[in-house]
């Protein structure tokens, strides 16, 4: 049903829906209560204080993490280490020599990622932005899946094998098949929602028939889709013709997403389609009876059943979404960028997708944010290697170095001598 | 406790401040650096070579590494100015390439056939700029690629024939990393040469791991104690050389097959008694494949001579594939002097060194 409803969202206006509901305040997302936290698992308090970390904290998190790795830039840049070595006799060459490693290393990110200065036409000055936002597709998807699972208590690992699964049923209806335009681009669409979902449903039911714990599941069936997705592409239906490389032929034009601002520029309707199901995300968590017991289940399963509903089929269902969604990340991949399936598909948008979501607070809109902030990392990963000669190391450091700042918020509180919240302060005392 | 971590605090301190106090370089050789630099730049030619990295990295320990190797060595002795991207995922090798393009680079190599396309695609969008790249050739030449591939089949074919002469169980045993072309080139040649050999010799000598179509694989080219387990089952069967073809994966074979004490093993890639030193002893011979004096020469020659996009095919004749030497007393005669034979048939195309001929 996501798919149909997704695809129906793809021509909807959205950004008024979806800003609405930004301001949202501490702690409202359902029935969080402080005093229920002792009745939980740990793993579910600690999953909800990092939700509830205010967005200042997610910004601060980010400075830090950049400051850091500015840090490591310098540490990295042969310059610097030089005029090191002799710092005392002339102080003045180490201080330039970090302002030209950081200024480059800075520049480089600010030209890859948001827009380039140099450029010579408007296209070329603003291509860089619209690669971030090719990049921070995929994220954004299967970070609204993973997000509406984190809310609904579910920690899925498994976006990567859901999306591998998704990649490679959207990609086979693409070369497979050949359709006219929109038709088969729209099945191959659903295709890559549904190998997802079908993913996704796997843990989902395993956890609600049996009470598999679904970390562990999700983990292991990306190893799964990733061997399956090998053996696959072993097979000649995978293969081009001649060729026995593990790599698939190109998907037909008339299942790519068309692009979205002409030829000059990568950026394809797999983003609007992305926006549309960040709406329809929100619709779903915070406007439906499903979302609403879906938070329920995530706030307190125990209650939610004594209150009537079905958790079982809760957590079978938010796996499935959550997996179509992850899916759909697939899209954006072989639909969209790639246009080919390989086992390396899914790079590592599964797990940057987990930190997406942790740092978009599991809300679609700061799903999108996060996504987009990750995109320009990845975008500016080609000009801080070539630009300013950097290893591509540091854009994983700093993805990291959010992750761990994100974690902490008290870390990133007492850094920065932000005030606790109250609920915290309660805590405390 | 606090004092021994204020000592150890002030110990550190004390020592970065030290580190700190060498002299500054003089004034005058910022002059000489930039008589230095006018010198090299007499000796420098005006061409920029890049290079972008699959999703293996450079650090791979495998062809990316080997051809990393080779830009490396034509910066520093051709005086071309050099520059790499490494990419961590797919969608990376399109902006790469992209960013490269803008650098300014003349010649653009790329490894692996995952970026052939990628590479096809940034060719045919700037006409004028020149890519070359490693394993993997197209179809339909392109005029701006040059495709740069290895027989590595006829040097294993040598190895199979020699590891065969050499075992004194009759089990060889060999393994990739996954199965993709580059690969199981290697393992075919090998079980061609070994086949040679009970053909010529009247040995009967069997190959694990590779029958002419499918054979063991670890499924990655990290995990060595995949390949630790892997060489151990084929010791455990009998077999007394061990090929393995899987990159790094191969030093857990390494490590089983030293253990075993009376087996050997045969390296690939690179001559593994350099590359691997601490196995030396146990290594039959190596199936050399020379990606980085490919890269090296497709280098000199686009800057020199100007590039072409005529194929490179590494062969035993231009010595882009070859064997290392074997260790005294191990191979006997009468295969060791065979082997020239086999590589003159093999050259003059008299002996077809894979299975499938």
């Amino acid at each position: 049903m996501s798919d149909a409803d997704a695809s129906r969202d793809k021509d909807e206006p959205k950004p008024d829906a979806v800003d609405t509901k930004a301001p949202e305040p501490e702690g409202a997302g359902g029935a969080t209560d402080p005093s229920d936290t002792e009745e939980q698992s740990r793993s579910q308090s600690v999953l909800r204080q990092i939700l509830e970390s205010s967005t200042l904290v997610v910004v601060m998190a980010v400075v830090a993490a950049l400051l850091i790795a500015g840090i490591l830039i310098c540490f990295a840049d042969e310059d610097v280490r030089t005029a090191a070595g002799y710092f005392f006799s002339q102080p003045a060459d180490m201080f330039s020599a970090i302002g030209d490693a950081l200024g480059g290393a800075y520049s480089a990110i600010f030209q890859g990622a948001v827009v380039n200065l140099q450029a010579e036409s408007f296209a070329g000055f603003i291509k860089p932005f619209t690669q971030t936002l090719t990049m921070a597709t995929p994220l954004i998807f299967a970070g609204l899946g993973l997000g509406i699972g984190f809310r609904a208590g579910l920690f899925n690992i498994g976006a990567q094998g859901q999306l591998l699964i998704g990649a490679a049923l959207g990609a086979f209806i693409g070369f497979t098949f050949h359709l006219p335009f929109p038709i088969h681009l729209l099945l191959a669409v659903i295709g890559c929602a549904l190998g997802g979902a079908i993913w996704g449903f796997i843990p989902g039911f395993l956890k609600a028939r049996t009470g598999a714990h679904e970390v562990i599941v999700t983990i292991m069936l990306n190893y799964i889709a990733l061997y399956l997705v090998a053996y696959l592409l072993t097979r000649e239906a995978f293969q081009r013709e001649g060729s026995s490389n593990p790599i698939s032929p190109i998907v037909d034009e008339s299942a790519q997403y068309p692009l979205l601002l002409g030829s000059q520029f990568n950026l394809h309707w797999g983003f609007i389609l992305a926006l549309g199901c960040a709406w329809f995300a929100w619709w779903l968590m915070e406007r439906s009876t499903l979302g609403f017991e879906l938070r329920a289940v995530g706030a307190n399963p125990h209650a939610a059943r004594t209150a009537g509903m079905n958790v079982s089929k809760a957590y079978i269902l938010v796996m499935v979404i959550a997996g179509a969604f992850a899916g759909l990340a697939g899209s954006a991949q072989v639909l969209g960028t790639e246009k080919v399936l390989t086992t390396a598909t899914a790079g590592s948008i599964g797990f940057d997708a987990i930190t997406v979501a942790l740092l978009g607070r599991s809300r679609p809109l700061g799903t999108v944010f996060a996504a987009i902030l990750f995109g320009g990392l990845r975008a500016a990963g080609p000009t801080l290697q070539v630009q300013a000669g950097l290893p591509v190391d540091i854009v994983l450091v700093i993805q990291a170095l959010i992750v761990l700042f994100i974690a902490a918020p008290p870390l990133v509180r007492s850094m920065f001598r932000l005030p606790a919240p109250a609920h915290e302060k309660e805590v405390a005392a | 406790m606090r004092n021994s971590i204020r000592i150890g605090a002030v110990a550190a301190a004390s020592a970065l401040v030290l580190a700190a106090c060498g002299s500054a370089p003089e004034e005058e050789t910022s002059a000489e650096a930039s008589d230095d630099s006018t010198m090299e730049a007499a000796e420098s030619i005006d061409f920029k070579a890049c290079m972008v990295s699959d999703a293996g990295g450079f650090d791979d320990a495998s062809f990316n590494e080997s051809a990393y190797n080779g830009i490396e060595r034509a910066g520093a002795e051709l005086g071309v100015e050099v520059a790499e991207a490494e990419s961590t995922a797919e969608s990376d090798y399109g902006p790469n390439l992209e960013a490269q393009v803008a650098a300014g680079c003349d010649l653009i190599i790329t490894v692996g056939f995952l970026l052939g396309d990628a590479t096809a695609e940034a060719a045919a969008a700037n006409p004028d700029v020149n890519f070359a790249i490693v394993d993997f050739g197209y179809e339909e030449p392109i005029e701006n690629v040059k495709p740069m591939f290895f027989e590595t089949d006829e040097a294993a074919f040598l190895a199979g024939y020699a590891s065969a002469g050499a075992s004194q169980t009759g089990t060889l045993g060999t393994f990739g990393g996954i199965n993709i072309p580059t690969v199981s080139i290697f393992m075919d040649g090998f079980l061609a040469g070994a086949n040679k050999y009970n053909e010529d010799m009247g040995g009967d000598v069997s190959v694990l791991g590779w029958d002419g179509t499918d054979g063991s694989f670890t499924g990655d080219f990290d995990d060595q104690t995949k390949g630790q387990n892997t060489a151990q089952g084929f010791l455990d069967q009998g077999a007394d050389v061990v090929m393995p073809v899987a990159g790094p994966v191969g030093l857990g074979a390494a490590s089983a097959v030293q253990s075993a004490g009376d087996a050997w093993l045969v390296g690939v890639d690179s001559d593994w008694t350099e590359s691997a030193p601490e196995y030396a002893d146990i290594v039959l011979t190596s199936v050399l494949k020379n990606i980085s004096n490919a890269v090296f020469d497709t280098i000199e020659q686009a800057a020199g001579e100007g590039f072409t996009n005529e194929p490179y095919v590494g062969t035993l004749e231009n010595e882009g594939v070859g064997i290392a030497d074997f260790p005294e007393g191990v191979v006997p005669e009468d295969v060791v002097s065979a082997l020239d034979g086999l590589r003159e048939g093999i050259i003059a195309g008299e002996i077809e060194p894979s299975t499938a001929g």
